[in-house]
């Protein structure tokens, strides 16, 4: 975890709107260690969405640079899992999951394969030629997650990706994508609003402000890998880490719930 | 003890077999009356009488040479008016300046009726086969470029997020996403165009043909044969259920996600 994978220079975002500029996230400096897996909480309306898109190149900065390391060749940038149902409705399952590949026109049967593992490893082998509405919302986010994998990407992106699940399913698919994580330790970037998700995850949380989004933050998590969920959550550490990072955060979204009550009056 | 079961599958044939019976006891009320005098049958000739038409039809070739006639001129319409349609109406869904450039185009001339312009395009084509082509052409063109616009415009932007993150190229977002999301309101346009093609056909047929089933119709009435003509009102008839029927099949074989929504 020496080389930097992606490094931010007073990258900012500035929306136009008609009641006039909106600054959604304040020139910011930022590097991210290749390997890492890297955590950004933050109060709704921090622009941690608007950082994943730029960096998912679907939205342009206004300002600053972004400068990524160049995958191997033929190996794409990055892979996003988007937050709520992304999965193609038209497709199976597994035309979903394969969808990176065959837009990069990788071989039939290399996309049976990785797919076919991808699918195995999230326990969706059985509904490979099921279409998402027969599948309930935790799996639809599994196809999702494979989807990314199976593309073999340099950077994972998640923006968060389990926001909408039940609390039991939400516990399974952090232990299924630390599972498949640490096969390839990409880098990856995650977003979550949820602390607890964050100290679970991560190697390293950036808690960001809001109005406008800056950094306030960066935390290393101490845990080692490979973490299974509940066990760590049973430690005290955690407990403590997620106790502070809270302690930082609560500032946050006092201060943003302010500033919204008092734009409203 | 099952009496749900058996309660809902009685309703289903009782509600098959009323389906079937209205149709049924109005013909056999049309003749009764034809027989019994209680109408005019030189204006509503007995069912039996237009049976009987039919199969003569069938027998002399008569029927199958107009009926081919206007399949013919059917089929290349839809092509010729059906192809460009979705390319363009997808395009324009796609594409917010060439949505700009064209639907005012297309809002101008939509509501022109098009029986309307039948003048001017028998000026334009002239008396063949392409005067006929053009006007099914026009009349499936509309429907289907609307409704493929709309049905990409209603596309979720997410689907669009995802593919450009993927890579997909332009080709690739026309192929894999605006194509097969807008393919349930394509469908749509499609069975509206077909019927709006029937009734230009006819109308087209009527003015200016010498085959056809608009044709059939139209010659049938200047020499007072009743039966023909209704035995060219009851194949169109037929042809509309039919085409409306194997667009539904295509719809649940190409739009398999839609079933159970």
């Amino acid at each position: 975890m020496s080389d930097v994978k992606i490094r931010l220079r007073e990258l900012s975002k500035v929306f136009q709107t008609q009641a006039g500029d909106f600054t959604a996230l304040a020139p910011m400096n930022l590097e991210i260690p290749t390997g890492c897996f890297f955590m950004i909480v933050g109060p709704s309306g921090c622009g941690k969405t608007t950082l994943l898109r730029i960096l998912a190149g679907l939205e342009k900065p206004s300002g600053g640079t972004l400068e990524i390391t160049k995958p191997a060749a033929d190996r794409p940038s990055n892979s996003m899992v988007f937050q709520g149902d992304s999965l193609f409705p038209w497709m199976t399952v597994f035309e979903n999951a394969a969808y990176g590949l065959r837009m990069r026109k990788r071989p039939e049967g290399e996309i049976r394969d990785v797919v076919g593992h991808y699918l195995q490893r999230t326990g969706l082998s059985r509904f490979h030629n099921s279409y998402p509405h027969q599948l309930s919302g935790g799996m639809r986010q599994r196809v999702s997650i494979a989807r990314a994998f199976a593309n073999d990407p340099d950077i994972l992106l998640m923006d968060e990706p389990f926001s909408a699940l039940d609390e039991q399913n939400k516990i399974l698919l952090q232990e299924e994508l630390l599972r498949i994580w640490e096969e390839t330790r990409k880098t990856v970037m995650f977003i979550t609003h949820s602390v607890d998700e964050a100290v679970t995850l991560g190697d390293r949380i950036m808690i960001m402000t809001a109005h406008p989004g800056r950094a306030k933050q960066i935390v290393d998590v101490p845990f080692e890998r490979p973490r299974r969920v509940l066990e760590l959550r049973a430690k005290p550490e955690y407990g403590e880490l997620v106790y502070s990072i809270w302690g930082h955060l609560r500032d946050e979204v006092q201060r943003a719930r302010a500033l919204d009550e008092g734009s409203a009056s | 003890m099952k009496p749900a079961s058996t309660f809902r599958l009685s309703k289903d044939t009782v509600e098959r077999l009323l389906n079937f019976a209205s149709p049924m006891i109005l013909i056999l009320i049309w003749e009764a009356c034809a027989r019994l005098g209680f109408i005019d049958v030189r204006f509503f000739p007995a069912p039996s009488k237009i049976f009987t038409q039919l199969l003569v039809m069938v027998e002399n070739g008569m029927l199958w040479k107009h009926f081919w006639a206007s399949m013919q001129r059917l089929f290349w319409g839809f092509l010729f008016g059906g192809v460009p349609a979705l390319v363009l109406g997808v395009a324009m869904g796609l594409s917010r300046p060439l949505r700009m450039l064209v639907e005012p185009l297309v809002s101008a001339t939509y509501p022109v009726p098009k029986s309307a312009i039948l003048p001017l395009v028998l000026l334009i084509f002239g008396l063949g086969e392409s005067s006929k082509i053009v006007m099914v052409g026009i009349g499936i063109f509309f429907p289907i470029v609307i409704n493929a616009m709309a049905g990409v415009l209603e596309i979720q932007k997410i689907y669009f997020d995802v593919s450009k993150n993927f890579g997909a190229s332009n080709w690739q977002v026309f192929r894999t996403v605006a194509l097969p999301g807008a393919m349930p309101l394509i469908l749509t346009g499609v069975k509206l165009g077909i019927g709006m093609g029937l009734v230009l056909i006819s109308i087209a047929e009527m003015v200016g043909a010498k085959s056809g089933l608009g044709f059939m119709m139209w010659n049938a009435w200047e020499i007072l044969s009743v039966e023909t003509m209704y035995v060219g009102l009851l194949v169109i008839a037929v042809l509309g259920i039919v085409f409306s029927q194997i667009v539904t099949e295509i719809e649940r074989l190409i739009v398999p996600w839609r079933n159970g929504r």
